[in-house]
């Protein structure tokens, strides 16, 4: 049985190699790329090299505007606080939610797709009815109902409320790929072969899926690090002392007349964490896409 | 055509009922009561309040009774604005939000169809890669940033508008709110714009038109137009689920006092009875805009109907 599963996978590298050609030719991939790991080695390891930690009170340099003081780089909010350092764990937890929230919600996605999918008849039917009633709904109000119930401002309530309202359109999509794989002869074998459902969905289903998985993820981080700042922003997301980028902006607006540094620093990094993200999520799409070949 | 849009009514009501049920059942059995806040409270007043409010009758009794005042357009006092209904509270934001909304939406439709147009005739010149670039801009930043980044530069540098305010909707205030929230929906009305106009430009009948010697503005006005508008409509519905949702952002920016406030407040607050009723609200209205999306679609094209 094993392969079986070894020749589906070696049989789909092809395309895969194929994308990573077609990927590093494309110039703005390759930029796009980099600044986003520019950025994550940024936030990751930058806070550390610096003197300051994202909730030390510098009383001598208030609301400091950028390069006016040798130490903080960026300026400093009303409270002292360096916005670099702040901005850059902004940065970090922006990125964490969105990737832990896309993986919630790519398991929930793909297990029901897949399941929904290869098991057909009634179940196909009454799962995807449930999904079309969840889908319009705002999802905005399924997220405010769940972070008003639970602790403002837990990481662990945001990750959960976020990749509870994003796994509907990966269910969508994986559960038309598994109807066309379905009919395939490999999976006739493979229950010829004597295997269980679960085996044949976690065997042959599930890796023949990678493809426009992998596509989809990376258009859905940026939704999720932009649903993230969104509800930071309303005061529903992180809370003080940490920051997020969508807090740090809130902060920002309300101070902008005496001190725009502190609004145009925070948007600056996120308008470019989704610029890039969008950008690279929608080149993979054609780089992976066999029509455009 | 009738059958079809019974199908799409008979369809929204059982949505609608689930909307209903979640949010009151989920909201009701939250951790945390909506007086738990105010400390000083003896119980004695407790629980006069949980009995003024109802709170102290079984759960299925106040869903009953909850369903009974919706069916009578009632959505039960606020918790914590005493003295107020939900109901007034929503009647008195939702001219406001209803005409940003509109304002909005009539902006993507003026400014977004023409640009895509625009775009797409002169392909890949430099209006061309103007324009896609303005798009993946727009379509890239979040209200909260080209919101208070507008009345930074517009409020505080040029001094041309109010930064914040509302002043009985006078349109100097309307200006960058409504912008602020047009901004996205114009960039993606844009982008379907011209890729279904280039789209079109492919047909047979568009090369038939162009046989016969027609130029190119008979051909865009009398014969490509109409086909390419059908994705845009089709938009229209997710459209407005767009900007019922980006008002909460858009009212919050600059301060207007629209419903949009009321959803977070209440949030905030936990005060049950507003949260349900701007759900409600919202989730009726988002239903009914696709709805109508839906209807509309299913006119201009038969093959939907028959589906």
């Amino acid at each position: 049985m094993s392969e079986i599963a070894l020749s589906d996978v070696r049989g789909s590298r092809g395309l895969w190699w194929d994308a990573v050609v077609r990927i590093t030719r494309s110039r703005v991939a390759v930029v796009a790329a980099s600044v986003i790991l520019l950025l994550t080695i940024l936030a990751l390891s930058g806070p550390a090299f610096s003197r300051y930690t994202y909730d030390a009170l510098d009383w001598q340099h208030l609301a400091a505007a950028p390069f006016a003081t040798a130490s903080h780089w960026l300026g400093t909010d009303r409270l002292g606080r360096d916005l670099l350092v702040r901005t850059l764990y902004g940065v970090r937890i922006s990125l964490l939610i969105s990737l832990v929230a896309t993986a919630i919600s790519l398991a929930i996605g793909v297990t029901w797709g897949a399941v929904a999918g290869y098991v057909g008849g009634r179940t196909d039917e009454l799962m995807m009815r449930f999904v079309d009633v969840l889908y319009s709904l705002p999802y905005l109000f399924i997220v405010i109902i769940l972070t008003t119930l639970f602790q403002r401002g837990s990481l662990m309530v945001l990750f959960c409320a976020i990749g509870a309202v994003g796994w509907l359109t990966t269910a969508r999509i994986v559960r038309g790929q598994t109807l066309a794989l379905r009919r395939r002869e490999f999976i006739e074998a493979a229950r010829a072969g004597g295997l269980g459902t679960a085996a044949i969905l976690l065997r042959h289903i599930i890796p023949n899926l990678i493809g426009p998985v992998v596509v989809y993820a990376t258009l859905t981080i940026p939704q999720m690090i932009l649903f993230e700042s969104f509800l930071s922003f309303l005061g529903l997301g992180v809370q003080e002392p940490l920051a997020s980028l969508g807090s740090l902006i809130n902060d920002g607006a309300q101070e902008m007349q005496s001190a725009p540094w502190m609004l145009l620093v925070p948007a600056g990094f996120l308008v470019a964490l989704l610029v890039c993200f969008n950008l690279l999520g929608d080149a993979l799409r054609d780089a992976l896409d066999p029509r455009e070949h | 055509m009738l059958r079809y849009a019974f199908r799409r009514i008979a369809g929204v009501v059982p949505t609608l009922l689930v909307i209903i049920t979640v949010s009151f059942f989920v909201v009701r059995l939250a951790p945390g009561g909506p007086f738990e806040q105010e400390q000083t409270l003896s119980p004695q007043v407790r629980a006069n309040l949980d009995r003024a409010y109802g709170l102290d009758r079984p759960i299925p009794v106040q869903y009953w009774r909850y369903l009974r005042g919706l069916a009578h357009g009632d959505f039960g006092p606020s918790f914590k604005q005493h003295d107020f209904s939900v109901t007034e509270l929503i009647t008195q934001g939702l001219p406001v939000s209803g005409s940003l909304g509109i304002t909005a939406v009539l902006l993507a439709i003026l400014i977004g169809i023409p640009l895509g147009l625009a775009a797409a005739v002169w392909r890949q010149t430099l209006m061309d890669y103007g324009i896609t670039g303005l798009v993946v801009l727009g379509i890239a930043l979040p209200g909260f940033v080209t919101g208070p980044v507008l009345a930074l530069v517009f409020g505080v540098y040029l001094q041309w508008l109010p930064v914040a305010g509302w002043e009985e909707g006078s349109p100097r205030y309307f200006v960058l709110p409504a912008l602020t929230l047009a901004l996205p929906v114009i960039a993606y009305v844009a982008r379907l714009t011209r890729a279904s106009l280039l789209d079109v430009f492919q047909a047979n009948f568009i090369r038939t038109a162009r046989a016969r010697g027609l130029g190119p503005w008979r051909i865009l006005w009398g014969h490509a137009l109409r086909p390419t508008l059908l994705p845009v409509v089709s938009y229209l519905g997710p459209a407005t689920a767009f900007v019922v949702t980006g008002s909460l952002v858009v009212e919050t920016v600059f301060g207007l006092p629209g419903t949009g406030r009321y959803l977070v407040q209440g949030a905030i607050n936990r005060d049950y009875t507003l949260v349900m009723g701007m759900v409600i609200v919202y989730g009726t209205l988002v239903l009914l805009l696709n709805l109508i999306a839906d209807l509309v679609y299913g006119w201009l094209d038969p093959r939907v109907r028959n589906e």
